[in-house]
């Protein structure tokens, strides 16, 4: 059969670029999805985690006893229940939901209890007993670099590290090529600064919840609210010391993740305590527990040094970052340094990244993990020359802006890449023009994220009735099953009311990688089209073996195979609904599938642009304006693609502003609350405004490329540039809380803060 | 834990005076609630106030106005003599919270609370409100000032809570205002605070002021010199100036997560400034 010849460019769509109603949104505004904590099942026990309250003790012995004999109380259990996984990352993540001979953080797991009430729970876990031996603790980056700090584990240096640094720091990496010596040389001024950025949280609306059942014949069932069920179950199985397919892992609706639920927290500890009780057991954690003992993202502590001719062509650019991700190894530093000036098309250029352990919670991904804080100091830099010589921000960043053919400082040499047209786009647009008040700052900057595909593997039925249902495996997290549903209903040539799409257990369909990276829209949908794909050309045979005619002969044009030419015979064309009312006649259901292990998820760049208000007297900011403009390859629903890009530049100015985790002299987390721990509410934020460009992919059928993560690079360095013009001051340290930008501004201004 | 929703004042006053252990009185239950949720406090009793006759009534009472201990915000809200009246009082309650938490939280429970960042309190403390106490010594009113003794702690005795608030009568072109500082634009906690309120005379200038600043110090802090820097002036930059730094001196901040001492200390006088301007604007609006 014939397929798609035409080029993503070229190609009419009938569906995609749509904005049709998304499926999961009824069941969600009327309170009928169910998410995590929304799950039961008969003779469930309720689970409470007891917690640390040391940043950094050795447990000399913990005694349950009094705990396992109190009233309800079903199962206890410690470190002392699990094994030791074989693989050392697998074993990371056991001992961070399980604390075994060292409390490594405030907040760290220690035991947990199941009984027949929370009440019961709650009033054992003051039962259970911890003999610590408090130890010095260390929370800050710097400080954990310095040879002699506290060591949090022994042993977990990679050969690549010096000895002049603490044991705490793992990891370290080097990025770049050219000589840039040479060109700082060619500069006609550099600036170097240092930067600070504070951990953030995801700040997804639902806490993990998980409800376990474990039956005595070594089966066992998870139900749990993650971004990849098939990661819950691989990590699970191997920690549970069981085959994967013993354990089937379902995933509920999610109420946000951003990255923040792509590994396990609570999931062995409820499967341990269903196996010791024999009972299923549910576990939600308190927003506390969240903030204290899931994953934020790494702090960094940067160096950026660049170069500049005074027509504004880079010349050299040098960064040094240190991150660090928590009490154990981490790699995300890699990802900054890959990063950091991936806009610019650069001859000499260097990145060098180092990670260290410090008394936090283990960090998790959130979106675009590593790149916001790297490239906010490349960018406030860039800024910063660009005040000096009087250029414009955004020519500045035209001139130098990587392209196709662009050898990146990470190693690739990119392709179609649509930097230069959304700087381009921002400078036309009406926002860059637009005339700004005393007081008032605008900013920009540009963005970057790799985007990534993998493994993935879809089915699509089509229904005797004529619909037709794809089963994916990919937690919905930004309305990716109306995406799915939308291409397979353009690829098949039916409208998007006869697709249903569903997200599966792990039973039920094989393995895809966890909702991340960008990808379910790029890899998922690729998926999806060629299992439509696949389902056709089922169709087409089956018309074939109707009409009598050679499979060859028949094509699939407007949602119906047809023959191919005259030659090939006159038949009506049948519709989908028309084959398949018939194909238990024809040979059976018809099904398609795909899998793959996605290629060309193709990067992507944003730029965002926004005009802040800085109140001299109080140094509070009020974002006044906000455009993003990102290249999405191909908008598949255009609202969602907007929702992304808004959704990012809001979380980003969260980062920016205020958002950030405070660890008091004792190493304790202070804010493990949304009123301290401050992201954004509505009334602090403008509409943000949108523009979605469309430089196809080249790696996908339809042009796609994700856009989930790209959104919150840019606002870091976007609103630091604005405060920095608005205020008078180049602000230096993330979040510009008030206190930071009057203590700033009052530095600057000696005699105006003494009034 | 036991639950008693009180019938009258003295059915109230009897439950807590009986209670040998913590006892909490419910009004809105907007702290409360959330206390107990968390698990930062468990009482043996809570006694629920707002079924007593008279609780939710706000009552014109020689020239001024007397609030049951539980009317919410909203209904405070919604009274146009109060607001008419203590619009400094009615916007500082109406800060509180969403509109949810509006429909429940009174100024009672916010005084009785005892946070230091409590937003009611310094607009109530700025308009000399009396808050009338009922226990088993009978009733007595008590200024709203002398309640609150540190963080989480109030001057009341066993057995006794507040019945209403009492929002004194004023003389010509008067009025107040609060404005708090917080890092957002809701649902937030001030990291410092003030209240206004004053009198002007016939030729504008300021014949009685009273200055009262929140989240400076373990309770609100009334400040005497801020009043008498804009008595006898027209409320000039140079009264404004002199107000700012008696506020600044006044206020005996921590540095913690909400703010550092520099920070808190030069935004009292901020708001202070910024809440005398409005104030003014409303007297003279009022005239
Ligand atoms: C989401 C949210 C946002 C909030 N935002 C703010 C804010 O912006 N500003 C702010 O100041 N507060 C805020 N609060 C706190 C709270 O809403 C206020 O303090 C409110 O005024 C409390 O009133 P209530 O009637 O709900 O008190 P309750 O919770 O009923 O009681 C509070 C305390 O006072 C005691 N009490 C109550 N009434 C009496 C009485 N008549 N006599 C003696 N003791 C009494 C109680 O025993 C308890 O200790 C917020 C709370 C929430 C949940």
């Amino acid at each position: 059969m014939a397929l798609d010849k035409q080029t993503a460019a070229k190609r009419e769509f009938k569906v995609v670029g749509t904005r049709p109603l998304r499926p999961d949104g009824v069941d969600k505004v009327t309170g009928k999805a169910l998410y995590g904590a929304d799950l039961t099942a008969p003779g469930m026990l309720v689970a409470r985690i007891l917690r640390s309250p040391h940043a950094h003790a050795r447990i000399r012995a913990i005694d349950t006893s009094a705990a396992e004999a109190a009233p309800g109380v079903k199962a206890v259990v410690t470190a002392a229940d699990f094994g030791a996984p074989a693989d050392e990352a697998v074993r990371d993540v056991l001992v961070n939901c399980m604390a075994h001979d060292k409390a490594l953080y405030d907040g760290h797991a220690v035991a947990a209890v199941a009984a027949i009430s929370e009440a019961a729970a709650k009033a054992a876990l003051k039962l259970i007993k911890v003999d610590y031996e408090v130890l010095p603790h260390v929370t800050d980056v710097d400080a954990a670099m310095k040879p002699g700090a506290p060591v949090i584990q022994p042993g977990r240096q990679a050969e690549t590290v010096g000895t002049e640094v603490s044991e705490n720091v793992t990891h370290y990496c080097e990025f770049g090529h050219g000589d840039l010596e040479a060109g700082f040389a060619k500069a006609d001024h550099v600036i170097e600064r240092s930067f600070k950025t504070e951990a953030t949280h995801q700040g997804y609306i639902e806490p993990h919840a998980c409800l376990a059942s474990f039956a005595s014949d070594g089966k066992a069932d998870l139900w749990c609210c993650t971004q990849g069920q098939y990661m819950v179950r691989n990590l699970c199985s191997q920690i549970m010391g069981m085959e994967a397919s013993q354990l089937r892992v379902t995933p509920s609706e999610i109420g946000g993740g951003f990255g923040g639920k792509t590994t396990v927290f609570i999931e062995p500890v409820a499967l341990m305590l269903a196996k010791k009780s024999g009972r299923p057991v549910k576990i939600v954690m308190s927003r506390s527990e969240v903030l204290r003992a899931t994953g934020p993202t790494c702090s960094s502590s940067m160096g950026v040094k660049i170069g500049m001719t005074k027509d504004g062509r880079i010349t050299a650019g040098h960064a040094k970052l240190r991150y660090q991700g928590g009490a154990f190894p981490c790699g995300t530093v890699e990802f900054g340094a890959m990063a950091a000036f991936a806009a610019y098309d650069l001859d000499a250029v260097r990145t060098e990244g180092w990670n260290a352990m410090t008394n936090r919670p283990k960090q998790a991904a959130y979106r675009a993990p590593g790149a916001p804080m790297s490239i906010y100091g490349v960018e406030s830099v860039v800024d910063e020359l660009c005040q000096h010589f009087g250029l414009d921000p955004l020519d500045v960043r035209l001139k130098n802006a990587a392209k196709a053919g662009t050898k990146a400082s990470y190693g690739v040499t990119f392709t179609d890449i649509g930097l230069s047209a959304c700087l381009a786009k921002a400078k036309a647009h009406p926002h860059y023009t637009a005339p700004l008040k005393p007081g008032q700052g605008r900013g920009v900057s540009c963005g970057f994220w790799f985007n990534f595909g993998g493994d993935t593997c879809v089915t699509l039925n089509v229904n005797s009735d004529g619909t037709v249902s794809v089963t994916e495996g990919n937690p919905d997290i930004g309305g990716s099953r109306a995406s799915i549903g939308m291409m397979a209903a353009e690829e098949l040539g039916v409208t998007f009311d006869k697709v249903r799409t569903q997200v599966v257990d792990t039973a039920s369909l094989g393995y895809n990688e966890v909702t991340d990276g960008s990808r379910v829209t790029f890899a998922v949908g690729l998926a999806t089209i060629k299992a439509a794909q696949a389902a056709k050309k089922v169709m087409c045979q089956r018309a074939a073996k109707i009409w009598g005619i050679d499979e060859e002969a028949v094509v699939w044009e407007d949602g119906a195979a047809r023959p191919s030419g005259p030659n090939a015979g006159q038949f009506p064309p049948m519709t989908l609904a028309e084959i398949a009312a018939v194909s238990s006649q024809t040979g059976g259901p018809i099904a398609g599938h795909h899998e793959v292990n996605a290629d060309g998820a193709g990067v992507s760049f944003g730029v965002h642009l926004v005009d802040v208000e800085v109140d001299p007297e109080t140094g509070a900011t009020k974002v006044l304006r906000y455009t993003v403009f990102q290249d999405a390859g191909k908008a598949v629903h255009p609202s969602y693609v907007e929702g992304q890009m808004q959704g990012g530049a809001a979380q980003g100015i969260g980062w920016a502003l205020n958002e950030e985790y405070i660890y008091g002299d004792d190493g304790k987390l202070q804010n493990p609350g949304f009123l301290d721990y401050r992201v954004p509410v509505a009334s602090d934020l403008p509409m943000i405004d949108t523009v979605i460009l469309e430089i196809p992919n080249p790696g996908h059928p339809y042009g796609v490329r994700g856009v989930g993560e790209t959104s919150i690079v840019p606002p870091l360095a976007a609103i630091a540039n604005a405060v920095s013009r608005a205020a008078g001051v180049r602000l230096t340290s993330l979040p510009m809380s008030p206190p930071r930008i009057l203590a700033a501004l009052d530095a600057a201004h000696p005699a105006a803060a003494a009034e | 834990m036991r639950f008693e929703v009180a019938t009258s004042v003295a059915d109230a006053v009897r439950l807590l005076a009986a209670e040998p252990g913590t006892a909490r009185v419910l009004a809105g239950g907007t702290d409360v609630l959330v206390q107990l949720r968390s698990g930062m406090v468990e009482p043996a009793l809570v006694v629920d106030i707002k079924r007593i006759a008279g609780m939710r009534d706000i009552v014109a009472e020689a020239g001024g106005f007397r609030i049951g201990a539980a009317v919410s915000g909203a209904e405070l809200g919604e009274h146009a003599g109060v607001r008419a009246m203590w619009p400094g009082v009615v916007e500082a309650m109406e800060l509180i919270g969403s509109t949810q938490v509006q429909g429940r939280a009174t100024l009672a429970g916010n005084l009785c609370n005892a946070s230091p960042a409590a937003d009611s309190v310094p607009a109530m403390v700025a308009a000399e409100a009396v808050a009338r106490v009922a226990g088993p010594d009978g009733e007595r009113d008590v200024p709203v000032a002398a309640i609150p003794s540190g963080p989480g702690r109030t001057t009341l005795a066993r057995g006794e809570f507040i019945t209403s608030i009492f929002l004194p009568a004023r003389p010509a072109r008067s009025s107040d205002a609060y404005l708090r500082f917080i890092p957002r634009t809701e649902m937030d906690i001030a990291v410092c605070s003030a209240g206004v309120s004053l009198t002007l005379g016939a030729d504008g200038t300021c014949t009685a002021a009273r200055v009262a600043l929140g989240a400076v110090a373990p309770t609100v802090v009334l400040v005497p010199e801020a009043g008498a820097a804009l008595v006898g002036t027209t409320l000039g930059t140079e009264a404004l100036d002199a107000l700012a730094a008696a506020c600044a001196a006044a206020a005996k901040p921590i540095d913690d997560k909400r703010g550092t001492v520099a920070f808190r200390k030069k935004v009292a006088g901020v708001l202070a400034r910024r809440a005398t301007i409005i104030a003014a604007e409303r007297a003279r609006a009022e005239a």
